[in-house]
């Protein structure tokens, strides 16, 4: 673990602040998420990298609300890199949001938190 | 590494259902203990004769440490494990290994719930985890719900195959005295009911119900003498591959392939060897992954294996005879039912009774596909 990262939640939680998207990396390549002390299965330990924060949805889900209330969507979305994470997909309808959709990150601050969401890119 | 199992020489020597469906009044305890004195009577036993306590109760943190004070019993274990729906099949295995050691001599097994009369909300207070939460999946449905997608667009599972499982249940509750649901459904309900989470209906919802359930586990050879036949337990075996769906390698696959390979490997048994299946179906999708990974059907077939009619009265493979958690009960957890359908099929007295049942499995399921168990079950026959 490297000394300017002592505590992975919260060394995540500030880089999302700062609108970037961190992954850590396993030493056989594979990417983590979500962040923790070692790595899964092995205990070794972790790196950190910025992810492109381009990826694809691997599954979603629309939401029901009562009327008026507009349904709402949950995706699994798959990073290039390798990890699969929940977030959800802005822009987009229950027409236009499939599964194998290309997606990229951003950082919406509006809300309490600094919140990790999606907008739909060209292939 | 295989596992090493007592195959057949511990058995369920008695249980009992209560107050399943709408049984206003009970506390959840209340309900619980009543099923637990009513199995511990089947079993002919006395209540001193217990000295070892496996219970998970939905509003009770330490449950098993109320449910010993409220009996006047000081077990020799108490175990208060807590893995969701399935955690009734891992106390299953845990007090096998201990009955087999002659670490403790009889155990109790019980669990129940007044969901139904309380209100209809789930009394468990668990949620999404943080990196879930922020984005309010309805927990645990929307788990379900993005197996289920997924499941859809990468093997053609369509919704009126996801219907078919709940008209199969149906089906059997029907002829069910227990089961709570037992009116007329169809196929255009199932395919115009209110969705609440795509591609998930309330049709595709288990029921939320009142109930309780027990059993008293032995050593067989003790069982053997006591009141009502043996049903010996030939393999359970429980398996976690992840706790959120997000953590999942492959959504449709869940750890109950693991769990059942390794519970029927221990009994000796294949799929083809299982008379009657109980699965626990919260969710219409769970009957169809856990059909696949229990290798009654190939991956990805669950949904036509489904819709041929296999699982319903009359077809190759009975599943969730008593109308299962979509139509008979469930009261928060099922897994307890699930096991009690499938030992009074060994025993013959099931509402819908397969001829020659001797070999029966029960599934049971945690979380949002996590926790996964598998027991299976046998006649005296079968030893």
């Amino acid at each position: 673990m490297s000394p300017e990262a002592p505590f992975p939640e919260a060394h995540w939680r500030g880089a999302l602040a700062e609108g970037r998207l961190l992954l850590q990396r396993a030493p056989d390549g594979s990417a983590v998420f979500p962040p923790r002390l070692a790595a899964p299965g092995t205990g070794a330990p972790l790196e950190w990298f910025e992810a492109s924060g381009r990826g694809r949805v691997y599954t979603l889900s629309w939401i029901s609300r009562k009327p008026p209330a507009e349904p709402y969507h949950v995706a699994l979305i798959d990073l290039d890199e390798g990890a699969r994470l929940m977030s959800r997909v802005e822009g987009v309808t229950p027409e236009t949001l499939a599964i194998g959709m290309r997606v990229e990150a951003f950082v919406d601050h509006d809300g309490e938190a600094p919140l990790l969401l999606f907008r739909p890119v060209e292939d | 590494m295989t596992d090493t199992f007592p195959r057949a020489r511990t058995a369920i020597a008695g249980l009992a259902t209560f107050g399943v469906g709408e049984t206003p009044g009970y506390s959840s305890m209340e309900l619980t203990v009543q099923a637990a004195l009513l199995a511990v009577a089947d079993a002919g036993l006395t209540l001193p004769e217990i000295d070892a306590l496996f219970i998970c109760q939905p509003d009770d943190f330490f449950a098993g440490l109320s449910f010993a004070e409220y009996l006047g019993l000081q077990p020799r274990y108490t175990d208060n494990n807590r893995t969701g729906g399935s955690a009734f099949m891992s106390h299953m295995a845990s007090a096998a290994l201990m009955l087999e050691a002659g670490y403790i001599d009889c155990a109790l097994i019980a669990y129940g719930s007044n969901q139904r009369s309380a209100g209809g909300k789930l009394a468990t207070k668990i949620t999404s985890n943080q990196w879930d939460a922020p984005y309010a999946p309805i927990f645990p449905l929307t788990g379900y719900a993005l197996a289920a997608a997924r499941h859809m667009h990468q093997y053609g599972t369509t919704r009126e195959d996801l219907a078919t499982v709940a008209l199969s249940a149906r089906a059997w509750a029907r002829t069910n005295p227990e089961a709570f649901a037992r009116g007329p459904l169809t196929l255009e309900d199932c395919l115009s009911a209110r969705m609440v989470s795509t591609p998930i209906s309330v049709r595709d919802c288990c029921l939320v119900t009142d109930g309780a359930a027990a059993i008293v586990m032995t050593r067989t050879d003790r069982a053997r003498d006591l009141a009502r036949p043996p049903v010996p337990l030939l393999g359970a075996a429980a398996a976690t591959w992840w706790n959120s769906v997000a953590q999942s390698k492959d959504v449709t696959v869940t750890a109950a392939k693991e769990s059942g390979a390794r519970a029927m490997a221990m009994a000796g048994v294949t799929p083809r060897d299982v008379r009657t299946a109980q699965l626990y179906d919260a969710f219409t999708i769970n009957t169809i992954l856990f059909l696949e990974d229990l290798g009654f059907c190939p991956k990805g077939e669950g949904g036509r294996f489904v819709s041929s009619g296999a699982i319903a009265p009359g077809g190759s493979l009975p599943v969730n005879t008593n109308g299962g958690g979509l139509s008979c009960c469930h009261p928060g957890m099922y897994g307890l039912f699930a096991v009690i359908e499938a030992a009074r099929q060994i025993r013959g007295e099931a509402a819908n009774q397969i001829d020659g049942a001797d070999v029966a499995l029960a599934h049971g399921n945690g979380g949002t596909l996590s926790s996964q168990a598998t027991v299976v079950l046998g006649s005296m026959a079968t030893l």
